[in-house]
């Protein structure tokens, strides 16, 4: 019995604690994305449990949404690490202002656009690599370690979320990984939201915007995010296509 | 039993040589080629060096000219084929000969195509990762395991078609890897049928599409290869083949054209593509002439004329020069399909107009890159320098195409 290895169960929590222990001090960036990962199926970046119990989604109300401001946008790229290069035609956006016109009417709104988090994402189907996933609460990703960068998921996805990135880039953040040659989208401040707070542009909207974005759970039907939605007539953009995105819009 | 005896008493066994390829000209043909794909790597050093911003290529038009070069060369690739596939598959003897070249070419040409649709990649050093994780629901994922099988049936069928003990099976291995080849182009051809979201796509007659492109391109590329192969080394082709196979290259070219057709009228009945079908055909610029000019006029109408109007001199210039033209217009298709159906908005929100700072609504300008396009040629030089050596090391080209060898029954 003596010559047995030992597998007790404190021997076995030491060897994982180490092996965990080398690998965030070798690679943050795998570890952090390969939890990631396994949460398509199971656990978040804090290493608890992601419940496809919770759909998350947003609600943006245009009546709120001036013209003008762009909030959100800039809040998404501090909060992001996003920096322009001068070059509008291939710097990323995770979040852009579109200004649309009715042209028979001449009515016109401005509205935030970004991944719309579809419950069925063309982008998660058409990735070669599996690379695109969707987390089990809803949240689509991208593994920046699986990304070949085809760029096939932007050729399907019909809201021109996803931004290549065509430049070398320095002094990103831990908590949202990027790196030239991969495509990358809203996350919907993934690493927020396993904190308990809300995505950075909602509560810029909130703080000094017009207040038109309310994050939470859709599938809570206590959620003040369902109860609008229950309430209020909302709409998904390119409803047609049955994607069902968990982004909403009010007074679209 | 007696016919097929007497079939084989008549029909002389048709003898393959390598080419010599020890003359100035070979040499300086192949060191042509190396600098070609020598230039290649270097583009493709560059792109990945700084990262995409140095070429054509943006966040509005994420697939460009090395693509058109990739796609051109993949669906040549499965065309080239049908002419070992119409000797063994369909039995038609004539094409028999020709079989051999038909394999080389297939597979030198998708090695040239993938090579350039790799080295484009944002992280070509991650081909492994391609290799090890498949999305199954992906139809580029399928696209992998197409282009690998097809390379390995290609190859079994080419082993079958050369080594004469086994020539019995080549029927076998011919009928799976014409299968194979359909279902491959009709991959390729998905990869654009599947995409719901873009106007200019999203249509099942993409695959049905491809597979006549791949004909006809493929067949065009497999003309001028043969023709250059036999003249650089001496041999004789004889009219009874320059004239069938100039002849089906007419049909292929008319099947695109058909195929074309269909496809625009079927948008322009809907209204919500009159958009997308006004950009393409009438108001696109650089797009609605490459589909006019380029790929209607100079890669189907002028080469039916040349083929099919009865001559009897100039055979030979005139297959050269439909084939040349095919090709021609074969890329401005490709362009037309792969840039224009970019370039053309996403309709997030159809019958508003819509502004932004990402290009929203707008028409998307893009121009090819010098690194582009010295990527892109070095595939098409890779794929030449393949069938280049394949020809001089292994006994695929016939010693002679004349007539009477060709065809047991031809009288002058």
């Amino acid at each position: 019995m003596t010559d047995k290895p030992d597998f007790s169960p404190g021997r076995r929590s030491f060897l994982s604690a180490m092996a965990a222990a080398a690998g965030v001090s070798l690679a943050p960036g795998v570890m952090l994305y390969a939890i990631s990962k396994s949460s398509s199926a199971g656990a978040n970046a804090t290493g608890t449990e992601v419940s496809s119990a919770v759909r998350w989604g947003m609600l943006i109300d245009l009546n709120r949404c001036d013209n003008g401001c762009d909030d959100c946008v800039s809040a998404c790229a501090k909060e992001n690490g996003l920096r322009g290069f001068g070059r509008p035609e291939t710097d990323a956006q995770w979040i852009r202002k579109v200004e649309i016109r009715n042209p028979e009417t001449g009515h016109s709104k401005s509205l935030p656009v970004m991944c719309q988090h579809c419950e069925d994402p063309p982008c998660v189907d058409v990735c070669p690599t599996g690379a695109s996933f969707k987390r089990a609460d809803g949240i689509v990703l991208v593994d920046k370690h699986t990304c070949i960068g085809c760029r096939y998921c932007m050729m399907a996805c019909p809201y021109k979320a996803r931004s290549f990135i065509h430049e070398v880039l320095e002094d990103q953040k831990p908590h949202a990984p990027r790196g030239k040659g991969t495509v990358e989208s809203c996350t919907l401040c993934v690493h927020r939201i396993d904190a308990d707070r809300q995505p950075a542009c909602v509560e810029a909207c909130s703080d000094t915007g017009g207040g038109a974005m309310l994050f939470g759970d859709l599938n809570d039907p206590q959620s003040e995010i369902s109860q609008r939605v229950a309430k209020y007539a909302s709409k998904q953009i390119r409803a047609d296509l049955g994607l069902n995105p968990g982004i909403r819009y009010r007074n679209l | 039993m007696t016919g097929a005896n007497h079939w084989k008493d008549t029909v002389k066994p048709i003898i393959y040589s390598e080419i010599k390829g020890n003359s100035s000209r070979f040499y300086t043909l192949a060191t042509i080629l190396a600098v070609f794909i020598l230039v290649a790597l270097a583009c493709a050093y560059y792109m990945e060096h700084y990262g995409h911003y140095v070429t054509g290529m943006t966040n509005q038009v994420v697939w460009g000219t090395p693509h058109v070069f990739a796609i051109f060369l993949i669906v040549a690739a499965s065309g080239a084929l049908n002419v070992a596939s119409i000797g063994s598959v369909f039995g038609k003897a004539i094409y028999k000969p020709l079989g051999r070249l038909s394999g080389l070419l297939a597979v030198a040409l998708l090695t040239g195509g993938l090579v350039v649709l790799v080295l484009d990649l944002g992280r070509p050093d991650r081909l492994i990762v391609a290799m090890t994780h498949y999305n199954f629901k992906s139809i580029f994922a399928w696209n992998i395991f197409l282009y690998v099988g097809f390379m390995v049936i290609v190859a079994v069928y080419l082993w079958l078609q050369m080594e004469r003990r086994l020539n019995h099976h080549a029927k076998t291995a011919g009928v799976v890897a014409f299968i194979w080849r359909l279902v491959l182009t009709t991959g390729t051809g998905s990869i654009f049928g599947f995409l719901v979201a873009r106007e200019a796509y999203d249509a099942a007659i993409m695959a049905p599409l491809f597979v006549a492109m791949s004909f006809s391109f493929g067949l065009a590329v497999y003309i001028l290869i043969l023709l250059a192969a036999c003249r650089g080394s001496g041999r004789e082709v004889g009219d009874v083949v320059i004239r069938k196979l100039s002849r089906l290259l007419g049909v292929f070219a008319a099947t695109v054209l058909y195929f074309t057709a269909v496809q625009h009228l079927a948008n322009l009945y809907a209204a919500e593509h009159i958009g997308v079908e006004r950009f393409i055909l009438l108001d696109g610029g650089i797009y609605t002439f490459l589909f006019w000019a380029g790929q209607v006029v100079v890669g189907g109408i002028i080469p039916m004329i040349l083929v099919f109007r009865p001559a009897t001199t100039g055979l030979i210039r005139n297959a050269i020069l439909a084939s040349v033209l095919v090709i021609i217009g074969g890329f401005a298709q490709v362009y037309v399909i792969v840039i224009g159906g970019q370039a053309y908005p996403l309709e997030l929100f159809p019958g508003m107009e819509v502004a932004s700072s990402f290009n929203d609504g707008v028409i998307s300008g893009y121009t090819p890159s010098l690194p582009e396009i010295g990527l892109g040629l070095g595939g098409v030089a890779l794929a030449c320098l393949i069938v280049l050596f394949g020809i001089k090391l292994l006994r695929f080209l016939p010693v002679s195409m004349a007539n009477e060898v060709i065809d047991p029954h031809y009288k002058t």
